[in-house]
């Protein structure tokens, strides 16, 4: 099984990303430079946390338009995982293969803490480790993590079982407290949480580990 | 504009921070007025922050060497070695004045200024801390500065990707026209690829890297080396703007060009900016430096050369480099979209000359510029230290309940969650311990059981009181900080804040405070391998609270075997490892409850607080604890309670009918102590192994239930402690504490 780490100029947790993905699977992830046309083969392709483009203009919006991002349509229609984390759930929403949008946190205060998320969905690569239902809990790290999309979105992304994760207290004012959603293929995912921060004991509990095994296993 | 023929005026002299006999020492040194460049870059050179005139003496008496010290004082930061072929760098500065002016601004380029000290050696940084001090929690500016310090320190470690676990905030009306930012960082490095400021070589190129020259923070080194008065906000423009995307390019593309070997020397551009960066790295290597400031990138046309000297732009570095590699070096910047400019080669002919437009805006002897500038003797007076009050002078609180409710919720002592958790502390993957602990330990990535420890202390109101003990006292503290988690402390930095030197009781107490470090850390091996002064912190004549402010680093081979503040398992044995609480002068329980800050500070007795510390650490290590927490601000009885509400458990204690007075037992800040849980069949052996190594222990109770219950004295829930605890915080943020 092979995966991809993307790194855009200002990402910075894909070290974090590269060093969970390789501890659980064994394999070290290819890295791929944003400015990059083409992306390897490969089964997963992740896109990390961090403040690309220092999130100047808007969160996600610079690194949403970068050559790579084409490519990575490209294999998100091919039926590749995808997977966007914090950042990366903000770039995937900003290059418009998730819906809706991140706006500043409630509180407009950076926000780092634990947090509880109940998976509302084990129909997918990612969560299909989980049972539905269950409460795990993940770090989250984020300033722009509150999640919006119009009425009729929801409403679809409800009907479609398309919400991944819900926060069971919501740290940031995201809209119906949503902290992660699918795709409609069900192939790409983004969350604003922080699986790869919760894969060993170090950190405090394991419960980020059945996501990146689910998806790893997957694509073996 | 000023031109660069403008002359000399007195007036502009003392505008630019210089007194008459330092300048009349600029006229003995180059046989001429200077131009305006040339008196800007002395300026910037001889000012307090960059010169160290006043404090240099006294720096020289600390410990700086010891068999683990790769790299002491006078690099960019301390060079630590942590075995297996590894280094950890690391130091602290004050961005104080800046973020007084400039909260946000000023907090996130003291963050952004102190990782770029550590990566500039090198080194990835891997954690980051704080030590925080504002004004009285009542005084009408302090909620505003606390909101903007907290966001741009945040701002900055945050997207830059550096982990913030841990570090100081406190509160006193001593700080209310100065704020103290103290800012750490430390770095993980190869021990044999270590990248050092000193210059080697004639004729090489030294290249600019980073970000463009703007008009930011012209002369904010020497803004910083005043004192304030109240026309403080016209200083605004001299503080910096920080832009952490741009660092984080700069650490990536700077630690890929380290590994291609092409670098001989590399200076971050800091305080005095260009100026600082290229006559340090001169002077160092005994050569001359020749800039052309034609070639440097600049945000804005029409800088002066003035004005490109002094500017304290965020986010630039200078180097020499391998001229054969240029084209390699020059690759690696263009691909992080970085600024990449030859600006100046270095001579052997030991001037520093700067060119712009074809003219010689300076030509100044390089050497000079950093080893003749002044350096004094200044005077100093020790005022005695103030009285021992016996705990029996002291009445009892009414409520000793009450009173521990009171000050688990008083502004110094309340949960700092609604602090750290705006602070990533997590990036990385590698934080094994968060904020709120002893002291906070990062997995040293790739090691599965070496992790390092930090601490962030000192104790402003004992070094007040007598500033050789409260010296003494903030080693020791930090020392134990990092003993209390298992590791073994190896080495700090110290920055030092005081009021303005020229004052001889100001200058007393930084003299005393030096002493006390220094006897501190020679008494527990424990150098001090880089640091920071920062001197003039006085408003309207005002000095703040002496706060030599220590950060230390820790080792800790066998990561599993860290200990922890929460308490953990029913029918644990609570020990008080250390002698009994006593001595209550400047304590929390007499300031926060009787609302007086007198009397000596308690003293620090350095072979009892090895002694203790090396048996606790031998107990932590070998297995035998299942939770440690040192005793400090407000005694055992806050010790106990912060155990307590970390572990979600209570415990029941009884006082020994020895204690003197029950007051003293409870909240008394006598040092080298620490309370410790061990399981009941260990109790017996471990009270003999302390009989042996001729330590005090005393078993204090047992672990559970959910209140705090001291026999006969007080009796609280855990939840209601932990109510006020942790509410004091956000309510105080949102207006209503």
């Amino acid at each position: 099984m092979k995966s991809a780490v993307v790194v855009f100029p200002g990402s910075n947790r894909e070290r974090d990303m590269i060093a969970a993905i390789e501890k659980i699977s064994g394999h070290r992830p290819v890295t791929v430079w944003h400015g990059d046309h083409d992306l390897p083969k490969v089964d997963l392709i992740v896109i990390p946390g961090g403040f690309s483009y220092g999130d100047y203009l808007r969160s996600g919006a610079i690194a949403a338009r970068e050559p790579i991002m084409a490519a990575i349509a490209r294999e998100a229609e091919r039926g590749v995982a995808v997977l966007g984390v914090c950042n990366g759930f903000q770039i995937l929403c900003e290059a418009g293969l998730l819906p809706g949008v991140l706006m500043r946190n409630a509180g407009l205060k950076f926000i780092c803490k634990e947090v509880h998320l109940r998976v509302e969905t084990t129909a997918s690569q990612f969560t299909n480790g989980y049972t539905k239902g269950q409460v795990i809990r993940s770090p989250v790290a984020h300033g722009d993590g509150n999640y919006r999309a119009d009425d009729e979105t929801l409403k679809r992304l409800n009907d479609e079982d398309r919400i991944a994760f819900r926060y069971v207290d919501n740290p940031n004012g995201s809209i119906d407290d949503i902290a992660g959603i699918l795709s409609e293929k069900r192939n790409v995912l983004g969350m604003m949480p922080h699986p790869e921060n919760l894969i060993e004991p170090l950190n405090g509990g394991l419960d980020g580990r059945p996501l990146f095994e689910a998806a790893l296993k997957a694509v073996a | 504009m000023l031109q660069n023929d403008t002359p000399i005026t007195p007036e502009l002299v003392a505008s630019h921070g210089l007194k008459p006999d330092e300048y009349q020492r600029i006229l003995d040194l180059i046989g001429r007025e200077p131009t305006l460049t040339e008196l800007g870059i002395f300026s910037a050179m001889w000012n307090e922050h960059c010169s160290y005139k006043s404090s240099k003496k006294w720096l020289r008496t600390l410990p700086t060497t010891g068999p683990r010290v790769i790299c002491g004082p006078g690099e960019n930061a301390g060079v630590v070695d942590i075995d297996d072929g590894q280094a950890i760098i690391f130091k602290m500065e004050s961005h104080n004045h800046p973020s007084f002016i400039e909260p946000y601004q000023g907090a996130a380029t003291g963050v952004g200024g102190i990782l770029r000290d550590v990566f500039t050696m090198g080194a990835r940084p891997i954690a980051a801390m704080n030590a925080l001090r504002f004004g009285s929690a009542d005084h009408p500016k302090t909620r505003h500065l606390v909101s903007g310090v907290v966001s741009g320190v945040g701002g900055y470690g945050n997207s830059f990707g550096v982990p913030t676990v841990g570090g100081e905030v406190n509160f006193h009306a001593r700080y209310n026209g100065n704020i103290l930012v103290n800012a750490f960082a430390a770095g993980l490095a190869d021990a044999d690829k270590i990248f050092y400021s000193k210059a080697e070589g004639v004729g090489l190129p030294v290249v600019y890297l980073g970000s463009k020259t703007g008009r930011d923070g012209v002369g904010g080194a020497t803004m910083a080396s005043a004192e304030f008065d109240d026309s403080i906000e016209e200083k605004r423009p001299t503080v910096q703007v920080g832009d952490p995307f741009s660092e984080k390019l700069l650490l990536e593309a700077c630690l890929e060009l380290m590994k291609t070997g092409a670098i001989i020397a590399i200076q971050d551009m800091g305080a005095a900016g260009l100026t600082c960066s290229a006559v340090e790295m001169g002077a160092k290597g005994d050569l001359g430096i020749e800039l052309d400031l034609d070639k440097v990138p600049c945000r804005e046309a029409g800088m002066s050369a003035y004005e490109m000297m002094l500017s304290e732009s965020q986010e630039r570095m200078l180097m020499v480099l391998r001229p054969e590699q240029e084209k390699e070096a020059e690759a690696i910047f263009v691909k992080w979209g970085l600024d990449f400019a030859i600006v100046g080669y270095t001579t052997d002919d030991l001037r520093f000359r700067v060119l712009h437009k074809g003219e010689e805006v300076a030509n100044l002897p390089i050497k000079d510029l950093g080893d003749q500038a002044p350096e004094y003797d200044r005077p100093f007076v020790r005022r005695p230290a103030p009285a021992v009050i016996p705990a029996s002078d002291i009445p009892e609180p009414n409520d000793y309940a009450e009173a521990l409710l009171k000050i688990v919720s008083s502004p110094d002592m309340a949960s700092r969650r609604w602090v750290w958790e705006q602070y990533d502390h997590l990036i990385q993957g590698n934080t094994a311990q968060r904020p709120g602990g002893d002291a906070a330990v990062v997995r040293v990535e790739g090691q599965p059981n070496k992790a390092l420890a930090f601490s962030l202390d000192v104790s402003p109101r004992y070094c007040e009181a007598d500033p050789f003990e409260g010296g003494k006292q903030a080693i020791a503290e930090c020392w134990r900080n990092i003993t209390a988690v298992g590791a073994l402390p190896l080495a700090a930095t110290d920055n030092l804040n005081f009021g303005n030197p020229e004052k001889p009781e100001i200058m007393g107490q930084f003299v005393g405070a030096i002493e006390g470090i220094g006897a501190a850390c020679r008494a527990l091996d424990f150098p001090i391998v880089s640091g920071n002064v920062s001197l003039y912190n006085e408003t309207n004549g005002v000095g703040i609270l002496p706060t030599p402010a220590i950060g230390g680093v820790g080792l800790l081979s066998e990561i599993d075997r860290m200990a922890t503040v929460a308490f953990k398992a029913d029918g644990d044995v609570v020990l008080l490892i250390g002698r009994d609480g006593t001595h209550l002068g400047q304590s929390i329980y007499l300031r926060e409850i009787l609302g007086r800050e007198e009397g000596a500070p308690p003293p620090v007795d350095l072979a009892e607080e090895r002694r203790v510390g090396d048996f606790v650490r031998s107990l932590i290590q070998g297995h035998f604890v299942s939770a440690c927490h040192d005793i400090s601000d407000g005694g055992l009885m806050v010790a106990l309670a912060e155990m307590a509400m970390a572990g979600d458990l209570g415990a029941t204690i009884k006082l020994p009918e020895s204690a003197a007075t029950p007051h003293g037992f409870l909240f008394g800040e006598d040092q080298a102590r620490y309370v410790v849980t061990v399981s009941p069949a260990l109790v017996d052996a471990i009270t003999a192994s302390a009989a042996e190594a001729g330590i005090d222990l005393r078993i204090l109770g047992t672990v559970g239930g959910t209140t705090l219950d001291v026999a006969d004295f007080a009796t609280i829930s855990v939840a209601k402690l932990r109510q006020g605890h942790e509410n004091w915080f956000p309510a105080f943020m949102a207006g209503s504490a």
